[in-house]
């Protein structure tokens, strides 16, 4: 893949374009660096999704090539949860704890169409229909099951996600809360 | 089958009995007992082994279908009772003849609110126990109203439901503890690396004694069964792949051949050859994953990539042929989707050379190493009878000494053209399923060896009509699947969608097992045991 065509889905590095503090900026660029090439997943998945996801932790494609090998079995320690496979009603609840349990910072991905959508089994009286329902997804990717291609591209994306974060200016900077000016029937 | 007819009627003269290619027995509810432990003890029919169990909504009555199967005289019979009360259906329980019906007939009273008399726990198995209604009964609502996306966690009880009937024909109710205030219960599960999926298990300890396992399914159950109610045959197909993703070919060959059996379909020699090689490349790529995973949760980490190495090698024959790598939708109604690949032959030449001298590495690495053996030897033995009672089949149930390849007793596809040895082992513990497996991935290389140079020219497929309806009647098939028998039960009702579809699962008895097998062992031990038993959440829940 060209790298144009890698960054070419959003522009999400025009998030920077404003420009920072020369060393503030210097300082975010060196932990984005750290973070988004140590980003631990937590082990979970719930179906056919996950046997890729294991093909892809395996010797042939290999994700440790790009800092995410250290599969985390809690999630207290993970960085974000790759939802591989369907979420169903009675599952829902469980999933909602895990995200919750998670240390901030933290990320979501929706693997595979059952994460996104419910997939083949939307008309189920069981399956959620999406895990944006329930959680805050970061990046979606779609496949029924996605090639492990696809799935390494999907956390390159989340890399580049990270890396345009900002940790001392923007987002870590309190906000003031809105004030409430007139208050509406 | 006359025999078997009159059999049957001098023993309940009530029994209608309906000939086709299984017979059917349709009894009162009353009567339902007393034939079935007539069926399990006489000589003559020794009926022990419980292959499908399937609830059904008749529309104006609720009833079971059970399909049994005799392993010392290889017959089977459906055995049919229908409750006309919908309101509070009660079915006496079987649970005290084959041990597998009491995981089964959870399940119908999870779907269908069947209750039955006599059975000791009488728990929703998949679903929520504040779940409204009963999914997979005609008139159920399926809306997002009744049934929400919950967001609160489940309210797990400790007490469960029994119910007698009494002489004079009246139902009581009685509660019974499962765990008790005192127990020290612990919960593996629903996201545990080692549970192989979303299962949960609550095990009650004494220090490290596991002293009783309480399966808790349904975190991944999808409700397939009734979607495909709803769906045309060629369209229901794409399920079963997702069932047991491990066995996708193998689960989508039996739906394939029960309802090209059927329409009457003759298929071409060339489309058995050509599933049966993608069945063994299946079976292939699922062992070579379970020996993986197995030895990665005995803390065995190298092995996992040593496995996954020579699994891509299968998974890269068989997307150039289907083109899909896990899941292949690559069997249709009739034949395959597309001719196999020009490269697949010598491909597969290039596999048998290949991977011999790895299995050799296997055996260095790990089956050979002490750790390993103490882990598995010894633990969670499972005997020949018991395994027939509770219906485990596959490896698992070989490794027990039942000879229960569904290769081998009820040849389909190009099984019986080709020779092989049923890998068979008598001690039942883990070390010998370990071990059962590792001789199939052998057998699966010399089926391959047979097939591959004779694959004989033809059509890759055969026409049908463009809309597919199955004459009225019901319709079983089986299928030897990476992890036991697998099958597909159809009541059609001359539609173009089925009335009812059933997966007869091989990992629900599995699963059921893992209580019996753990108890009074280490809780180190269970994780040995579910990882010999190698079950596939997905396909438990379905």
């Amino acid at each position: 893949m060209k790298y144009e065509d890698f960054k070419d889905n959003e522009a999400l590095e025009q998030l920077r374009a404003s420009g920072t503090n020369i060393i503030m900026g210097s300082l975010d660029k060196l932990i984005d660096w750290g973070r988004s090439n140590s980003l631990w997943p937590l082990t979970f998945a719930t179906s056919c999704c996950g046997i890729e996801y294991m093909a892809v932790g395996a010797a042939r494609y290999d994700f440790s090539r790009f800092g995410f090998e250290v599969t985390r079995a809690s999630p207290r320690q993970s960085d974000f949860i790759m939802v591989a496979g369907t979420i169903v009603h009675k599952m829902a609840p469980v999933l909602k704890r895990l995200y919750d349990q998670m240390a901030e910072p933290k990320y979501v991905i929706a693997m595979g169409a059952c994460a996104i959508s419910g997939g083949p089994f939307k008309d189920s009286y069981h399956v959620v229909n999406g895990v944006d329902t329930i959680i805050p997804v970061d990046v979606y990717m779609p496949g029924c099951p996605p090639r492990p291609e696809a799935l390494l591209y999907a956390l390159m994306q989340l890399q580049r996600k990270v890396k345009v974060e900002k940790f001392f200016g923007g987002v870590n900077r309190k906000e003031k809360k809105p004030e409430i000016t007139q208050v509406i029937d | 089958m006359i025999a078997l007819k009159e059999k049957i009627t001098s023993l309940v003269p009530a029994a209608a009995f309906d000939e086709a290619a299984i017979p059917t027995v349709t009894v009162a509810a009353s009567e339902y007992k007393q034939l079935a432990q007539q069926l399990r003890n006489d000589a003559d029919l020794q009926f022990n082994y419980l292959l499908c169990m399937t609830g059904m909504d008749f529309g104006d009555s609720l009833g079971v279908v059970i399909l049994l199967e005799s392993t010392t005289h290889l017959h089977q019979i459906y055995v049919k009772t229908v409750t006309a009360d919908r309101e509070n259906p009660y079915i006496p329980s079987v649970s005290d003849i084959w041990d597998t019906a009491r995981i089964n007939e959870r399940e119908v009273f999870d779907f269908f609110g069947i209750r039955f008399t006599g059975h000791p726990d009488m728990r929703r198995l998949f679903l929520r126990n504040d779940w409204v209604g009963y999914p997979l009964r005609k008139d159920y609502d399926a809306g997002e109203a009744l049934n929400p996306v919950p967001t609160e966690n489940e309210d797990i009880r400790d007490t469960t439901l029994t119910y007698e009937a009494l002489p004079d024909g009246a139902i009581a109710a009685r509660e019974r503890t499962v765990f008790e205030s005192e127990e020290y219960v612990v919960n593996v599960g629903p996201q545990h690396p080692a549970t192989h999926g979303v299962l949960h298990f609550r095990v009650s300890l004494e220090g490290e004694t596991v002293k009783k396992v309480d399966v808790n399914c349904g975190y991944i159950h999808r409700g397939i069964e009734k979607l495909c109610e709803k769906l045309t045959y060629p369209q229901t197909l794409g399920y079963t792949d997702r069932l047991d993703y491990l066995g996708s070919h193998q689960n989508r060959h039996a739906l394939c051949m029960c309802i090209e059996e059927a329409l009457g379909l003759e298929i071409p020699d060339r489309v058995k050859y050509i599933r049966t090689i993608m069945d063994e490349l299946q079976r292939l790529s699922s062992h070579l994953l379970f020996w993986s995973c197995l030895c990665m949760d005995l803390g065995a980490l190298t092995a996992f990539f040593y496995g996954f190495r020579d699994r891509e090698k299968v998974l890269n024959m068989m997307e150039e042929t289907t083109g899909g790598r896990l899941i292949q939708n690559y069997n249709v109604i009739g034949g395959v989707s597309a001719d196999i690949h020009p490269n697949l032959v010598s491909r597969i030449k290039e596999f048998l050379t290949y991977l011999p001298p790895m299995l050799k590495e296997y055996r260095d690495v790990f089956t050979g190493n002490v750790i390993a053996q103490q882990r598995m030897k010894g633990i969670g033995v499972l005997d020949t009878a018991t395994a027939i009672s509770y219906g485990v089949t596959g490896p698992s149930g070989r490794a027990s000494g039942w000879a229960c390849d569904t290769r081998k007793r009820k040849p389909y596809a190009a099984y019986d053209k080709v020779e092989f040895k049923e890998a068979v082992r008598t001690e039942g513990d883990s070390f010998a399923r370990y071990l059962v497996r590792i001789d199939e991935i052998e057998q699966s290389l010399h089926i391959l060896e047979q097939l591959v140079d004779n694959i004989p020219e033809g059509d890759y497929a055969v026409k049908t009509k463009p809309v597919i309806k199955l004459p009225e009647g019901c319709f079983f098939k089986s299928v030897e699947a990476s992890r036991g028998e697998f099958g597909v039960y159809i009541e059609s009702r001359g539609d173009k969608n089925p009335y009812r579809m059933k997966f007869r699962s091989p990992c629900l008895p599995l699963v059921d097992v893992v209580d019996m097998l753990s108890r009074d062992g280490k809780i180190a031990d269970l994780i040995a045991i579910g990882g010999t038993l190698d079950y596939v959440v997905p396909d438990i829940d379905r």
